[in-house]
């Protein structure tokens, strides 16, 4: 039984006063933007707080005498314990600020990949993992003789779950999994995934990219090993990321990337290494970009992720109810309800780049493609689909929007068949 | 401008040279890994003559029709003298501007006959680059 939703239904989020936050709306006909899972909108304080340090306090961090200096550092360092409090990790240095998700796994794939993967060990993902969660660990496995294993998906659009037992051998040395499939909207039960994964002694990676930004995460709670999540998918500059991990398997890490402010003592031949963060933290970092992730964190923690969660989910509900509505509209994944706020779709006899296309011409913004997930789409049977994704600023109008461009698509390109 | 003018919409739902030829001398397919569209070229030359052309495959408007009006073009001509088809002539033949991403889709064609013909193996447009 499928909940109707009427349209003009209060908004928990007073969406409209959202949207003010935001440059990229302002103006008579904004965009109506669906592609928030490849990348989110800035939020102004995002870019005013960035602008703050450009304009008042530029500087390099972590070395200089001087007050600006001073200033930049204890901004950097305000930062990441934002971003612990958001994630509920215990101390500020278990975040690693990092360029994205993609960098976040693969440093861990050759700092802690490397020591602890060896011949016959065997890797656990899904098929649903991004591209970004699958080949770090494929060259991993090239490194070092170890095996991928994948956890299926149901017709559905689940995870196979029957089969984790199996799966879950005494070779099994890590786990890493999606958290919310950025194709499908696909939930995982990480939390029981991770559990399962430690009875047989296994570390936990958890792909948070999909999930940061759109549901309450708490790594406490989660008992995960290590979490990785981008800040430009969560109102937040590109050009930032974030690692998570347990304490002791940080310390255990060596480095990724050599050079400043990862030392201790360099001497000719050798050196001896930072401590945990700035160990892993080589060069000057994203500055400004993690300022601006701070204070992207709290504009979220402000609205409460609860909130954006409900806001989505409406959405969804009601994309799911219009879209339906559509002749030869083949909708993938989950039911609403049991999953984040991503529709993706295909229209028969028409390529999903050629309706994005025409959506286009109307001012909507969709992602057409193989959206980074190819052995997902193998599973489905596809070489493309349409992807709309919400976020906090999105609307009703916007699912409006979609369906009057699905339907000028068809009229103009659903002629030839066969 | 529009992308989807009448002429490009006439192409992708009635192709000219739409199918396969059963003994031709030339036959090359590829696809371009970002959208998945595909294309078969089949060329039967004669005396270094284009003597009959045939595409077939799956794709996005603007590769099929593309090619459909490439096959139009060389029909007759000199296979030496496809190598000089350049991104320009596959633009000026559909007749519209193309975004950095749906160029990849125009050039598909001209790309695998290409590379059915003489082996080159790069998109077309992208060898000027380097040579700047």
């Amino acid at each position: 039984m499928h909940m109707h939703v009427d349209r003009d239904e209060f908004h928990p989020l007073g969406v409209d006063r959202i949207r003010k936050d935001f440059p990229i709306f302002a103006g008579d006909s904004p965009i109506a933007y669906l592609d928030s899972a490849a990348s989110s909108q800035t939020a102004r304080c995002v870019l005013e707080a960035m602008d703050g340090y450009y304009e008042r306090y530029r500087s390099n961090i972590h070395r200089g005498i001087y007050q600006i200096s001073e200033e930049a550092t204890a901004a950097y360092e305000d930062a990441r314990r934002k971003i612990a409090r958001f994630i509920n990790a215990r101390r500020a240095s278990q975040v690693i600020f990092t360029r994205n998700t993609t960098e976040s796994i693969n440093l861990l794939a050759y700092s802690w990949g490397n020591a602890n993967i060896g011949p016959g060990d065997e890797i656990l993902l899904t098929v649903m993992e991004h591209h970004s969660n699958l080949v770090p660990w494929q060259l991993l496995a090239e490194r070092t003789g170890a095996t991928l294993r994948f956890i299926e998906v149901t017709d559905e659009g689940l995870l196979q779950l029957d089969d984790l037992d199996k799966l879950l051998t005494d070779r099994t040395k890590l786990v890493a999994i999606t958290h919310v499939s950025n194709v499908l909207g696909t939930i995982n039960p990480v939390r029981e995934i991770t559990a399962a994964a430690h009875s047989i002694g296994a570390t936990v990676l958890i792909d948070a990219a999909q999930s940061v930004p759109h549901l309450p995460v708490d790594v406490e709670a989660l008992d995960c090993d290590f979490l990785a999540f981008s800040g430009h998918k969560m109102c937040g500059p590109t050009g930032v990321g974030v690692l998570y991990g347990k304490r002791n398997l940080l310390e255990d890490m060596q480095p990724f990337l050599g050079g400043g402010s990862m030392i201790r003592a360099v001497q000719r031949e050798r050196s001896t290494y930072a401590d945990v963060p700035a160990r892993f933290e080589a060069g000057t970092p994203a500055i400004a970009e993690a300022i601006g992730l701070g204070h992207a964190v709290d504009y979220l923690d402000g609205i409460g992720l609860d909130a954006v969660h409900a806001h989505e989910q409406q959405i969804i509900d009601y994309a799911h109810q219009k879209l339906r509505e559509i002749d030869g509209i083949t909708i993938y994944g989950p039911k609403p309800r049991i999953k984040a706020g991503v529709i993706t779709f295909n229209l028969e006899g028409i390529h999903p780049h050629d309706l994005a296309g025409v959506l286009d011409t109307t001012g909507v913004a969709v992602r057409a493609g193989h959206h980074c997930a190819q052995p997902l789409m193998q599973h489905y049977g596809v070489i493309a689909t349409a992807r709309a994704s919400f976020y906090l600023y999105n609307t009703m109008q916007d699912v409006d929007r979609l369906y009057d461009g699905a339907l000028k698509a068809q009229n103009l390109l659903a002629r030839r068949q066969g | 401008m529009n992308i989807y003018e009448e002429d490009i919409l006439d192409h992708y739902e009635n192709p000219s040279n739409y199918g396969t030829l059963e003994e031709p001398d030339i036959s090359y397919e590829e696809d371009n890994p970002l959208c998945g569209d595909q294309i078969r070229m089949d060329l039967e030359v004669e005396d270094g003559v284009i003597k009959d052309v045939r595409f077939c495959g799956h794709g996005c408007t603007i590769s099929q029709a593309a090619a459909s009006m490439l096959t139009e073009e060389v029909k007759g001509q000199a296979l030496e003298d496809v190598k000089k088809l350049s991104k320009d002539d596959i633009l000026e033949l559909l007749g519209i501007p193309l975004g950095p991403v749906r160029l990849k889709c125009g050039l598909l064609a001209l790309k695998v006959l290409k590379a059915g013909a003489y082996g080159i193996k790069g998109w077309p447009g992208e060898e000027d680059d380097e040579e700047e």
